[in-house]
């Protein structure tokens, strides 16, 4: 099954996992199995209209999906799903 | 014409001058190019020191902080001597000590909408060292303007990220970042923290990137973005691509100067003052000290776990700001509720989220925990 990559900012929704393997044969169906196994992620990758947030950016391998077919984009055994955050920096936080 | 390199020059750079893609002529290249920092923290110390070192001939940095004791675990251009001083300067004479040879500008002043295309107009490449978002869309939108290239770094924890952001050959940080995420949602106002060395990694793998552009010499991470986590010791790389939509360097760009980037990221850009929940809102830590001895009052401490480690407060009811929402109905909104974090900004939009739950008798502690630890407990630590 298709692996999908957690960065760090998101893996105190994972119960701290990096790497999770999703069920699907394309990637909506692989969002759906992550937010399905892990319904605290949902709000940080999908909007109220359930579409995926501007901000996140999904790869497939080495390709956006955006470049590709978006979550339409079909994904096989073995592919390597990677969740790309939008960090700023060391910022301190108050 | 390159400049001549002193005999003294020489003999410094001679192991640069011994590889032949650097070369005498690349080392008379460095010396002739001008590159300028944004930021002289994390990544800017090691940015700074190995570029004053490897002889940029000038190098500008801009920051409006002060070394703090807490900067010293990553920010190693400065030092015990230097805090409380202006970054600029402890950074500017600890480059000079390494390189006297070099000239080192400073701009003392937040870069911001109205002095970043002065700034950075005479300058040849553009280090983003920065550690907010408004900066980070300020640095990207001033180096596609002034059609230079921005070479991009971004730390948290163990995460680290990199490339090269250049629209006349690739993409600008905005085709991948077309607009930067909500504040309140991750994970720009989760807990902060950054393995100390992680910028020291990633600021070098910037300055490399910063000479390679200099030199005219290898593959820069240009339409590339490297993806580094220290924990799994992982570099990934994806492809960047020209966002055709993009819109400060694609064919239909609708951002032709420079805008009002708070606004657009929809938080402060220095964050220096006490966060705060509005007039009316807030209550300060000598006011608090004076109300517990009076009145019954609930504490609602909605900081991370592990930070109750740190410092806490006796009596306070910890509920994590990002668990809040999920978690209202373990609270009473009939008690008299202060709510706190440390500094004052995540406790202010547990106010929002409390408020638009029908709470009304709540307050922010102004300046959070930390207010309280310099204003009533002087025997808490601050962080």
């Amino acid at each position: 099954m298709p692996v999908l990559r957690i960065p760090t900012p998101l893996r105190p929704y994972t119960n701290g996992q990096s790497n999770i393997t999703v069920a699907g044969s394309n990637v909506s169906e692989a969002l759906n199995d992550l937010t399905t196994q892990y319904p605290t992620i949902k709000p940080h990758l999908f909007n109220e209209s359930d579409e995926l947030r501007p901000f996140v950016n999904l790869f497939l391998g080495e390709n956006n999906i955006k470049d590709l077919q978006g979550v339409s984009t079909p994904i096989a055994d073995g592919d390597k799903l990677m969740l790309i955050p939008s960090i700023a920096g060391g910022a301190d936080v108050a | 014409m390159l400049p001549e390199l002193s005999r003294d020059e020489i003999l410094r750079y001679s192991r640069h001058l011994l590889i032949p893609e650097v070369g005498l002529e690349g080392q008379r290249k460095l010396k002739a190019s001008s590159v300028l920092i944004v930021g002289t923290g994390g990544l800017g110390s090691p940015v700074a020191l190995y570029l004053a070192a490897a002889g940029v001939g000038r190098i500008g940095l801009v920051d409006y902080d002060t070394v703090d004791s807490s900067n010293l675990q990553r920010q190693i251009i400065h030092g015990i001597s230097t805090v409380g001083k202006l970054k600029v300067d402890s950074a500017k004479a600890k480059m000079l000590d390494l390189n006297s040879d070099i000239q080192v500008d400073v701009f003392n002043e937040p870069y911001t909408s109205e002095n970043a295309l002065r700034i950075a107009r005479d300058y040849d490449l553009i280090l983003d060292g920065t550690d907010n978002f408004p900066t980070r869309y300020l640095t990207n939108d001033v180096a596609v303007f002034l059609g230079k290239p921005n070479v991009y770094a971004s730390i948290y924890r163990f995460d680290g990220q990199l490339s090269v952001f250049y629209a006349k050959e690739g993409p600008c940080y905005r085709c991948l970042f077309p607009e930067p995420p909500p504040p309140g949602l991750v994970p720009s106002c989760a807990e902060g923290g950054v393995l100390g060395v992680l910028p020291g990694t990633i600021g070098t793998l910037q300055a490399t990137e910063g000479l390679k552009m200099l030199l005219g010499i290898g593959e820069p991470l240009i339409g590339k973005l490297l993806l580094f986590n220290a924990l799994d010791m992982s570099f990934d790389y994806v492809k960047l691509k020209k966002n055709p939509n993009c819109r400060v360097c694609g064919p239909n760009a609708d951002i032709k100067e420079l805008i009002d980037y708070e606004e657009f990221c929809g938080v402060p850009s220095h964050d220096h003052e006490e966060g705060s929940a509005g007039d009316g809102f807030d209550i300060t830590a000598p006011e608090l000290a004076e109300r517990v001895k009076t009145n019954h009052l609930k504490l609602l401490d909605v900081r991370e776990p592990h930070e109750l480690q740190i410092s806490a407060l006796p009596n306070a009811v910890n509920i994590p700001l990002g668990e809040l929402a999920g978690r209202l109905s373990e609270l009473d909104s009939a008690d008299e509720m202060i709510v706190f974090c440390k500094g004052g900004t995540r406790s202010a939009r547990a106010l929002e989220l409390l408020a638009s739950a029908g709470f009304k008798k709540i307050k922010n502690l102004k300046g959070g925990i930390n207010a309280w630890a310099n204003e009533v407990d002087t025997s808490l630590p601050l962080y």
